[in-house]
């Protein structure tokens, strides 16, 4: 009888644990932003560095600057992937880090939000920096962001390779797609890209579109059809194996670490893995420009440090601190230097390319980059859809390089 | 949606067990004390009790949902609206926008090839298995077992594999054909127009086969085996016992095997995006890929939700077929 009587009362305490559980899980995910803004004593930081060895010297560089700050870090790493919409969930749950690492194209997006304080609200220095790694940190005139260190791309050529066929590397796009044709026999390809359906795509086209004077906001131009047409011609010579069409910037280095491409378009982020193999000799120059006298218009990828609008004054100062503190002369330099980027301030690139030879080209290239973002803030994600929209159609032969570009454009 | 009513389904008798345990002693127990007529009401606030935690978990995990995704498609949903929650109402606008595109007519004629090519060639395969492990011979279960690999590896993984697998110049598919002397050239699997549609099926078709084997597989053993040995006395063996006996024996499963695989189909994404993302030239983009570009690449969450939505109402209508099946099969 009894037992008929409870029975109802852990079920009931069920039922309102199941009703009551995201209530309380929300309430607990909310109290982290509500401190007080007394003495601040850590400091919590989101990037995306998940991977050794970026992890750590990313790590080291945070608690360094922590403990200058008196500060300790409190960071989490998240895969690439997933960084914007944790970021996403956390601006509408107002659980923001104090620190947030972005890529540069997204920071356009995250800042018009609100989510983001500008840099100049804490005094944060933003001189000497290259124009391209202001113009991707920059929304409406207000610097939101800041690159310690940046990359880009540049053409890899297989030194051996070149040496055996006689071919030096090119510096226009006859010259690249002579040698191109020249370098492909057997299973070995002259050229490796990708010009995959993402935004990855559009990044690897990017350099050969600029230098051409083709612009983002317009795409159905004789400027970027002229470098569409470079990119299909190559694939149909046969230079390029069709499977660019869905490789990735890491499968365009395994073939070029292969030996199967002779040639290839990528960043200097691919370094460690070719050191690895002591067989290969490479070397960095340019990618070619149509015309001798064209100047390289490369695109700046890396990422920025921002301080999130956490309400809190206090731990705000302080995270600007630790972005500051990224950003100084000798933090670029050792990080530049342990993770294969370029320091982001022009002062620092003579002394940075001459104690690093293999940099040096990429160097050369961040003093003239361009921000992905520099033009349509946060509209490019529907330009850069476009872009690799009328690559693809255009290489898979389903439309003419210039009539690709005006459909996409049309979208 | 579509996996809970899966789960209730396929496991129809555990669930009745599980209920008819948890009624019977509290029944049992209130019989002694018959007090006045509360006994009644208390009857019914008890049902309703138990259809608490059915119901909260409906709302919560499922009707929250599909109403948040209802709503933001009649929504200008961007990345800001997570921050300031403001989203401004812009009525068809998502919609019109969606279905106008010229890609949606692509992309809804993909997922049309795409779930019927996979549905014919993994219930094809399934049920060719199926009737083949019948038979008793040695090593059966354990082949049987190994048969449900693609199903136990994370679709991440089994599409990288595919991709390497299918790569034009050093495939492994490609580099046996060559062997073999079949093909001469690579074959571009994945990076032709013409191709990629049919590769990304062959690879879902094989993710496919085992639940398709399961269930067939659970169906024939079923089927009494008094059955065959009455039609064989009659003469119905081989092709004959399968068209007369096996198959209207097996309907009512395989009515359930379809309708579940279309919906399941119908929203693949993960082995797409793995496999090609979409390309060449949006020759693999379906529905399902096509909306969640809109929502996590582009931010257009409002229009990636609309066409969620259109997936929802496809995948509706196959489930209605389903519980309609599925209650004609509980009837015979």
């Amino acid at each position: 009888m009894k037992s008929a009587r409870r029975t109802p009362r852990p079920l009931a305490l069920a039922t309102a644990t199941l009703l009551g559980l995201p209530l309380f899980i929300s309430a607990c995910g909310a109290t982290p932003a509500a401190s007080s803004s007394e003495n601040v004593t850590e400091i919590s930081v989101m990037d995306y560095y998940n991977n050794e060895p970026d992890k750590s010297f990313i790590g080291d560089a945070l608690s360094s600057c922590g403990a200058k700050a008196g500060v300790t870090i409190k960071r989490e790493t998240v895969p690439g992937k997933s960084l914007i919409s944790k970021v996403l969930q956390q601006s509408s749950s107002k659980t923001l880090p104090d620190v947030l690492m972005l890529d540069n194209p997204d920071l356009q997006q995250i800042a018009a939000t609100g989510a983001l304080a500008p840099l100049s609200d804490f005094k944060v220095s933003t001189e000497d920096f290259a124009e391209g790694v202001l113009s991707a940190g920059t929304y409406k005139d207000k610097v939101y962001g800041l690159a310690p260190t940046v990359n880009t791309i540049a053409l890899f050529y297989n030194k051996d390779i070149l040496a055996k066929a006689g071919v030096t590397p090119p510096t226009t796009w006859d010259e690249l797609t002579a040698a191109a044709a020249k370098l492909t026999a057997g299973d070995q390809y002259g050229l490796a890209f990708n010009a995959n359906p993402t935004y990855e795509g559009t990044w690897q086209f990017l350099p050969v579109m600029w230098s051409n004077g083709g612009d983002e906001k317009n795409i159905d131009t004789a400027e970027t059809a002229q470098a569409l047409e470079l990119w299909t011609g190559l694939v149909k010579d046969g230079s390029v194996s069709s499977s660019a069409l869905n490789w990735t910037q890491a499968d365009v280095k395994d073939q070029f670490l292969a030996g199967k491409a002779a040639m290839m378009v990528n960043g200097p982020w691919q370094i460690p893995a070719l050191d690895k193999q002591p067989s290969l000799h490479y070397d960095v120059v340019k990618i070619p420009v149509r015309e001798a006298g064209q100047t390289a218009v490369a695109p700046l990828g890396g990422e920025v440090w921002t301080v999130p609008q956490t309400g809190n004054k206090a731990s705000q100062a302080k995270a600007a601190e630790i972005v500051a503190c990224l950003n100084s002369d000798e933090q670029q330099m050792s990080m530049a230097k342990a993770r294969n980027t370029i320091p982001s301030k022009t002062t620092l690139a003579d002394k940075f390319a001459a104690e690093n030879p293999k940099l040096a080209t990429f160097t050369e290239l961040i003093k003239t980059a361009r921000a992905r973002t520099g033009e349509l803030g946060e509209k490019w994600p529907a330009q850069a859809t476009k872009i690799y929209t009328a690559i693809q159609t255009a290489l898979t032969g389903k439309a003419s390089p210039a009539d690709a570009l005006k459909q996409a454009q049309g979208q | 949606m579509s996996l809970t009513t899966d789960a209730s389904r396929t496991a129809p008798r555990a669930g009745k067990s599980r209920t008819a345990s948890a009624t019977s002693p509290a029944g049992g127990s209130e019989k002694p004390p018959p007090r006045r007529g509360t006994r009644a009401r208390r009857e019914r606030i008890f049902q309703w009790l138990f259809l608490v935690p059915a119901v909260a978990y409906m709302a919560l995990f499922f009707g929250y949902p599909v109403v948040k995704n209802l709503v933001m498609s009649f929504q200008d949903y961007t990345t800001a609206t997570f921050f300031t929650g403001e989203a401004p109402w812009v009525g068809l606008a998502n919609y019109a926008a969606v279905l106008s595109s010229s890609l949606f007519s692509t992309s809804l004629l993909n997922t049309a090839l795409f779930t019927l090519g996979s549905i014919l060639g993994q219930f094809g395969i399934g049920l060719a298995l199926a009737v083949f492990f019948q038979r008793k011979f040695p090593l059966n279960g354990i082949l049987r077992s190994l048969l449900l690999l693609p199903w136990l590896l994370p679709l991440i993984v089994s599409s990288a594999v595919w991709r390497w697998i299918l790569d034009k110049d050093s495939g492994a598919l490609n580099r046996f054909l060559g062997d073999l002397g079949i093909i001469h050239t690579g074959v571009p699997w994945l990076t032709s127009t013409s191709l990629a549609l049919i590769a990304v099926v062959g690879v879902n078709i094989w993710i496919g086969i085992p639940f398709n084997l399961t269930i067939l597989y659970g169906g024939l053993q079923e089927i009494p085996d008094e059955l065959y040995e009455a039609g064989s006395l009659d003469g119905a063996t081989g092709w004959t016992a399968f068209r007369h006996i096996t198959w209207p024996m097996l309907r009512p499963v395989v009515s359930v095997v379809l309708v579940l695989g279309v919906v399941y189909t119908l929203k693949v994404l993960d082995i797409i995006l793995g496999l090609t993302n979409g390309g060449p030239a949006n020759s693999t983009q379906t529905i399902a890929t096509q909306s969640y570009d809109l929502s996590f690449h582009e931010f257009k969450f409002g229009e990636g939700a609309a066409l969620g939505n259109a997936l929802v109402v496809i995948s509706l209508v196959f489930a209605v077929l389903y519980l309609r099946a599925s209650r004609r099969a509980v009837d015979e």
